[in-house]
């Protein structure tokens, strides 16, 4: 690791006035001291969050679930609000990662957790985004697990995150604190695409930090499913991964909410697919209709080419497993 | 007559308190909080050509930083030696770290940084930047298969495949039925739980300790002694716990010779544990591609097989293994045709991975057995059991023994493989089609020499002492099994030393010959103190007459087998001769007569079920059975751990592993445990092990075949069969997988 | 992000931490992980790293009740922490851990390398309550990797336990 100082503010406003564009916040640091080892993150300063009070309830006001910034993985997809009002979040959390680093990693690094491609991790290769301007050497290389959607010709990494899909299918909310106050920023807007600036994961700024999660109220009980497809059957990032929920009135899709890890820069939503199948009765042409909106535009690199079909027959099994109430388990690793 | 059963009865593990308690000395545990100089490698970022300038002055201006070795600045004197040649390197001139500016692959070792603290040194490696001239390369076996060639000189301890026999084109032409495949194994690496990693101790007057991650303490001692020109006496090396081996520590690597460059050169103690990417371009398993032909009569006899295999190995060394040779041990047949080929490629050498070459051309053999049942429409059991070789048809031997059959019919039994229908796509529970798949596997049974030593102490203790290894294989406890049933001592009062250059000398503890070859040693230096007990005894008036087949060794003495009151405890006898201790040294090595006569294999028979979700892929490996023939099991507790460890194997072969390439950097990208994937515990099931009985004193004379690879041989053929005859889509190509299930990946012609 | 390379101290933190149910000060480095601190400084060496970067679990270590991988843990982001190691998992007496006891009995290891770690998560997930299934325990113990293959041994030993 680069040498770097260190110093543990004890309240968000001391810890974003000591904030700059070389130093970082560490949380749960199971990316960023990842990532600092391997001279990917080279922090001049870093600030410890771990003193800072007020960031670890998990609480429900008015129907909204809020869950704060270092809540660690393992506690978020333990608490009893989270398992009664957003189970859908926890059966995410547990897809991801080992209980090690759930129990280390938290909701506001997660959030901001970094992509597994080869080449950004290994400094001897060309990356834009940890160098921009160096080169994609994915785009024609080892890209197997890269995105099919979104992916620019700058950078076709994908976000690796689990708990962040089902954040994104929920309409949660990021909550940052920045020098000019409070802000509230949608997951569609939280992750950005690669575009010419792939070194930008998110929108946040520089100098904000997250203090928690907003997840509004909506009661879609066990019509859910985390379906985690990978490599391997747990420890593994995810190669498509599907979050869906659905609320179902007389038979028919009443809502749908559906995002994809995996396969892009962010967690993949195309909101035109859930409005779709609103009103339809649930089944596989209603089903398959909404993976093609899904992944209109889709692109292969080579080698994840795979990803696209696995995708187009992941989304569905995935709606059917929500409308039948019929969750992912993590334990049992057979498909329902 | 024979002593107390200790063998063959299951031991749980002598150092068991050991490793559960974390006070095993691992290398990189030793000199642990004490201030001792940390080292950290530099890799080359390219694949080939030279380096044309290092600037290593930032690197050095970190505080802390002691030292940075590159090609320029090594120390000439150092590099002594006219061969680097270790005890199992393969032809060639094996790779000298910092020996001049050649880049001979990617990740290999240019600079060495030497600090105080291993955060400085990491820090300071990455500080040194390097101007390369980079030189086209080829890393892509597929793309070089025409440069393929046979290697000029055979490994030693290698088979090189059989002259042909017949005409097996004509053969295959003939054939009323065929089946002509290609096959093929993606690279894998070794990732031993504990990283490569080498501790230098420079004791007063100059003589070195050190503790270096490897299977067989000589093989260190002799290969550090010829480069930097010490003398042994100046050079101990001492590993007495190995996190791992897996054929990976057969060899010494770079991070030893960099380590006790660094330690000379500066003069103080070094440690170099090598970072888990670096050990992505330290050894690997070889890429290899195959092709299999069977020709069969309609009753399943075969009349033909060629297996054709090429592999790739480096530049500069031509690692070589047994691929193609096991289908026609296992299969006669009038006409066959094996070959070997290897492609140079610029990538560090391969190098023995757990059963190097076996479960690579089962898997192609075995597949392709299994497709020629399906044309027949014959179980695959059946086929083998028609196409059983009763003698070794690749040497013309007989067999010491071969209870495969009986593998066979057991390992279908405990599996429930009567029921199996023959077609594929027939068993479905949900989204899950269910496929049952069988193998068999064969492993070469051998010794090497080993030397042992048995020393008994004024108490009535004894200590038994071997330079092999503990590489995880349980050697610890079957030596303290076999030297306590020997002098019918209880097991806790026998301490076995092992992994010391001072022990009596071994070489590397590999190719599953160790039970065998060590536990002979031992067993022959306890009939030699046995012998020697006697005649002190007798010099003291008792046991008149008696010779050793007369005496009973049980509970510390000995005694007349016919008359209990004659014992003697064995403390006693020392005593009453005036010793404090007394020492007898064993031997034990390959019978040269059996072995011109005679081929020794284990095998298993290995059936798997598998799930695999008919759309989305996901693969479960859901049973596993392995019936092992493998002779005399001298502690089944620890043996069926090592069958089970192969077994895991073979589920990470058919599932999971792979080396990923980047052909245009030349570089293998996915260089760490996060993306190249070896099975966690949510992807094995219980595994059932069954021991097959099997009476083979011609093998070794302890009767014992081996077991460290048996488990992997026969393991990712049959899940890869299982795999069809869940889905009837056949892949030929490992790993298995998603993409390869769905069938979603483009597999050459 | 500056390429100053000079290091900006270093001004040596005091950590203390409680290790094995003894506090210890420790003077470190910001960077100095858990891992290299038990290790290092302590020279408690049971604790094992395998990858360095959380992809092992072999340097897995129950930190104020919790298991985590000590590698990716800053040292001076812990002080007044609690961590108990596999050298403080046996009694003082040295009476081993019923499933220090049941690995043993189970052959629930061959090399040992990443055993440590496995008995940590072991008996953090005894104390979850996360071993109720086979199933379980296979899901529960999977970011300890097993080079070795022990893993149906390992299931069998914290099942042993589980079910007393």
């Amino acid at each position: 690791m680069r040498p770097f100082t260190f110093s543990r503010p004890e309240a968000p406003a001391l810890a974003i006035a000591g904030k700059d564009a070389a130093s970082r916040f560490l949380a749960g640091g199971t990316n960023l001291v990842d990532l600092m080892k391997y001279d990917v993150e080279r922090p001049a300063a870093v600030l410890d969050l771990g003193r800072i009070a007020g960031l670890r309830e998990v609480t429900q006001a008015g129907g909204t679930l809020r869950i704060g910034a270092l809540v660690t993985n393992a506690d978020a997809a333990a608490h009893p609000l989270v398992l009664a009002h957003h189970p859908l979040l926890a059966d995410a959390i547990l897809a991801g990662a080992t209980p090690q680093l759930r129990n280390m990693a938290t909701t506001g690094g997660n959030l901001l957790q970094r992509t597994r491609c080869h080449y950004f991790y290994d400094r001897q290769t060309a990356c834009n985004k940890r160098e921009p301007g160096t080169g994609c050497p994915a785009i024609g290389g080892v890209n197997r697990i890269h995105a099919i959607l979104g992916a620019s010709e700058s950078c076709i990494a994908t976000h690796p995150s689990d708990m962040c899909v089902a954040l994104a299918a929920l309409e949660a909310v990021v909550v940052a604190q920045g020098p000019e106050g409070e802000r509230r920023i949608p997951m569609a807007e939280f992750h950005r695409l690669p575009g010419n600036e792939p070194q930008r994961d998110t929108t946040l700024g520089e100098r904000e930090l997250i203090t928690a999660v907003e997840i509004p109220a909506w009661d879609y009980g066990a019509h859910r499913t985390y379906l985690k497809l990978r490599d391997r059957l747990s420890y593994a990032f995810a190669l498509v991964s599907v979050a869906a929920a659905v609320t179902l009135e007389g038979g028919r899709i009443a809502k749908a909410r559906i995002a994809l890890g995996g396969v892009a820069h962010k967690p993949w939503r195309v909101a035109e697919a859930e409005t779709m199948l609103q009103g339809q009765a649930p089944g596989e042409d209603a089903f398959a209709a909404a993976a093609s909106l899904i992944l209109r535009g889709a692109q292969g690199q080579g080698h994840n080419d795979f990803k696209i079909e696995l995708a187009r027959r992941a989304i569905p099994r995935a709606l059917h497993q929500a409308a039948h109430a019929t969750p992912q388990s993590h334990v049992e690793k057979r498909i329902a | 007559m024979q002593n107390q059963r200790i063998i063959g009865t299951p031991q749980d593990r002598v150092d068991g308190r050991a490793k559960v308690t974390g006070a095993a000395p691992y290398v990189a545990d030793f000199a642990a909080g004490q201030p001792i100089l940390q080292a950290h490698p530099v890799g080359s970022a390219i694949a080939r050509g030279r380096i044309l300038a290092m600037d290593t002055s930032r690197a050095l201006a970190v505080p802390g930083v002691v030292e940075v070795f590159t090609h320029e600045n090594r120390p000439r004197t150092s590099w002594f030696g006219s061969s680097w040649q270790d005890e199992v390197a393969p032809p060639g001139q094996p790779l000298r770290p910092l020996h001049d500016a050649r880049i001979l692959h990617s990740g290999q070792p240019i600079a060495l940084v030497v600090a105080e603290t291993y955060e400085a040194a990491r820090h300071a490696a990455n500080l040194v930047t390097v101007a390369y001239e980079e030189e086209a390369h080829h890393t892509d076996l597929g793309l070089r298969l025409g440069t393929a060639y046979v290697p000029p000189k055979t490994r030693s301890g290698t088979t090189p495949p059989p002259k042909p026999k017949g005409d097996v084109e004509a053969a295959l032409a003939a054939a009323p039925v065929t089946h002509q495949a290609r096959y093929s194994v993606a690279a894998e690496v070794h990732n031993a739980m504990e990283p490569h990693a080498t501790t230098v101790i420079v004791e007063e007057g100059g003589a070195l300790l050190i503790h270096d991650k490897i299977q067989g303490v000589m093989n260190t001692q002799a290969t550090v002694c010829a480069i930097f020109g010490l003398a042994k006496e100046k050079v101990r090396v001492v590993t007495p716990y190995l996190g791992g081996g897996f054929g990976s520590g057969l060899r010494p690597h770079h991070q030893c010779f960099l380590a006790v460059m660094a330690a000379l050169a500066l003069n103080r103690s070094v440690k170099l544990v090598l970072p888990r990417d670096h050990q992505f371009f330290l050894a690997h398993r070889p890429q290899t591609e195959m092709l299999v032909a069977l020709g069969a009569t309609r009753d399943g006899k075969l009349t033909a097989i060629r297996h054709d295999a090429i592999a790739g190995t480096s530049t500069y060394e031509d690692h070589q293994e047994v691929v193609v040779n096991w289908t026609n041990l296992l299969y006669p047949a009038p006409n066959v045709s094996l070959s070997h080929k290897l492609v140079k490629l610029d990538i560090e050498s391969p190098t023995d991975m757990r059963a190097p070459g076996a479960p690579i051309g089962l898997f192609a053999a075995e597949s392709a057995m299994d497709e020629l049942a399906e044309k027949l429409g014959m179980c695959p059991l059946q086929l083998r059991l028609v196409n059983h070789a009763d003698t070794d048809e690749v040497s013309n031997k007989r067999h010491t023994s071969k209870e495969l059959r009986a593998a066979y019919r057991m390992g279908a039994e405990r599996f429930g493989w009567q029921g199996r229908p023959l077609a594929p796509r027939a068993m479905k529970d949900g989204h899950e089609l269910v496929g049952w798949g069988m193998a068999t596997g064969a492993w070469e049974a051998q010794m090497q020499t080993h030397h042992a030593r048995v020393m008994l102490d004024g108490e009535g203790r004894a200590t038994v002492g071997v330079a092999t290894a503990d590489i995880g294989t349980g050697t610890y406890t079957i030596l303290t099994q076999i030297a306590a049933e020997a002098l019918g001592l209880p097991m806790a009062r026998v301490t076995v030393l092992l992994g010391d250059s001072l022990l009596p000398k071994a070489p590397v503890s590999g190719g599953s010959w160790t039970a065998a070859s060590a536990g002979a040693a031992v067993d022959d230096a306890c009939a030699r103190l046995k012998a020697e007990l006697l005649r002190l005894a007798q010099k003291k008036g008792r046991l008149l007459g008696a010779t050793l087949e007369d005496l009973r060794f049980a509970d510390g003495a000995m005694a007349r087998w016919s008359d209990a009151g004659t014992a003697i405890p064995l403390a006693d006898i020392l005593g009453e001769s005036g010793r404090d201790s007394l020492v007898a040294d064993g031997k034990a090595g390959p019978d040269m007569l059996s072995q011109l006569r005679y081929s020794s294999h284990a095998h298993s028979a290995v059936f798997a079920e598998v799930r695999v979700d008919e759309a989305l892929g996901q693969v479960r490996v859901t049973r596993m059975v392995q019936a092992v023939a493998a002779g005399r099991i001298l502690n089944p507790k620890t043996a069926r751990s090592q069958v089970i460890g192969g077994a895991v194997w073979g589920i990470g072969m058919a599932l999971h592993e792979e080396a990923q390439e980047d052909h245009v950097l030349g570089r293998r990208m996915n260089h760490n445990l996060a993306e190249y994937h070896i099975p966690a515990c949510a992807d094995v099931p219980d595994i059932d092990v069954l021991f097959v009985e099997e009476h083979d004193p011609r093998t070794s004379p302890l009767g014992v075949k081996g077991l460290g690879e048996i488990g992997i041989c026969g393991a990712p053929p049959a899940i890869a069969n299982a795999v069809w005859h869940a889905t009837g889509r056949r892949v030929r190509d490992l790993p298995m997988t998603i993409e390869r299930v769905l069938g979603l990946k483009d597999t050459p012609a | 992000m500056p390429d100053d390379l000079s290091p900006r101290g270093p001004d040596l933190l005091s950590v203390p931490i409680t290790v094995n149910g003894q506090e210890r000060h420790m003077r470190l480095a910001p960077w100095t992980t858990l891992l290299d601190a038990l290790r290092d400084t302590l020279g408690l060496s049971g604790s094992k790293k395998g990858c360095d970067h959380g992809q092992c679990g072999a340097c897995t270590v129950i930190l104020d009740g919790r298991r985590v991988n000590a590698c990716l843990v800053l040292a001076a982001s812990k002080e007044g922490s609690e961590v108990r190691t596999v050298e403080g998992l046996a009694a003082p007496d040295g009476t081993l851990h019923p499933l220090q006891q049941a690995f043993i009995a189970h052959d629930a290891f061959q090399c040992g390398y990443c055993t440590p770690g496995q008995l940590c998560s072991g008996v953090a997930l005894l104390e979850e309550g996360h071993a109720k299934t086979p199933d379980e325990i296979r899901e529960w113990m999977s970011g300890n990797l097993c080079r070795c293959g022990a893993y149906p041994n390992i299931v069998a030993a914290i099942g042993e336990v589980a079910s007393r």
